[in-house]
């Protein structure tokens, strides 16, 4: 079964992404040349000067698709739900 | 036996050993973590991604029911606020041996604090309010079981 690309996805984000947000989550369309994580956290960053200033340490952030801790490089395809958060700190 | 729960009420340690000591095996260990008071921190506020962090203590679980020879895991990790003192998390592990217990149970704790999405927010005495940053310390304890 070939894996589709999905015209849109959810995106969560937690602890202070969230706060600097100003948003818990967002359904965002996807455009035709963004493929993976990188290229989703560009496309946000070119949208809005919020994201560009929330995203301008990636060394600072860690990504989720569907619930499991994923790369830059990961694809999007057959993903629902991306999650974008600071490095956790349970325990 | 795995039981994995994230909750907001307290929980009862000596209940939950007791009931993985049923299991038989003669040796359990158990961690309680707790809220540590500065003299200045009034309380933790923990939140967590709740479609996430069931899956991701049960992965850790499983990894280490994988590496050791284990009767029974309970991992409880409390989220909302938690003021000074109060408990956050409890990792038991029950096997045949002692050895394979303590590992186990410090093992669910070093991945328990690197890869649960789980984040602590300190909120002062005086009112303000920080996010608690990862510690290279944390990361490197997690990586130290790769060899």
């Amino acid at each position: 079964m070939t894996k589709e690309m999905p015209n849109q996805i959810n995106i969560v984000y937690f602890s202070w992404v969230k706060e600097r947000l100003g948003r818990d989550q967002e359904l965002l369309e996807l455009p035709e040349i963004v493929e993976n994580v990188g290229q989703l956290v560009e496309h946000l960053q070119n949208c809005d000067p919020v994201y560009r200033d929330v995203f301008s340490d990636l060394k600072k952030l860690r990504f989720a698709l569907d619930q499991g801790f994923v790369g830059l490089e990961a694809s999007l395809r057959d993903a629902k739900e991306l999650a974008i958060f600071p490095p956790v700190t349970g325990g | 036996m795995i039981r994995v729960s994230v909750i907001e009420s307290d929980f009862d340690a000596g209940a939950e050993i007791k009931n993985l000591s049923a299991l038989g095996g003669g040796a359990v260990t158990s961690f309680v973590g707790q809220v540590r008071g500065d003299g200045t921190l009034d309380a933790l506020e923990l939140e967590h991604y709740p479609a996430m962090t069931e899956k991701a203590l049960r992965k850790i679980a499983d990894e280490a029911l994988e590496k050791w020879d284990l009767h029974g895991i309970t991992i409880i990790h409390r989220v909302g606020r938690l003021g000074v003192g109060e408990q956050i998390v409890l990792a038991c592990t029950c096997s045949n041996h002692r050895q394979a217990s303590i590992e186990a149970c410090s093992y669910i704790m070093d991945q328990l604090k690197t890869v649960a999405p789980f984040w602590k927010k300190e909120i002062k005495q005086d009112g303000s309010e920080s996010w608690v940053e990862e510690r290279q310390s944390d990361l490197d304890a997690a990586k130290g079981w790769e060899n």
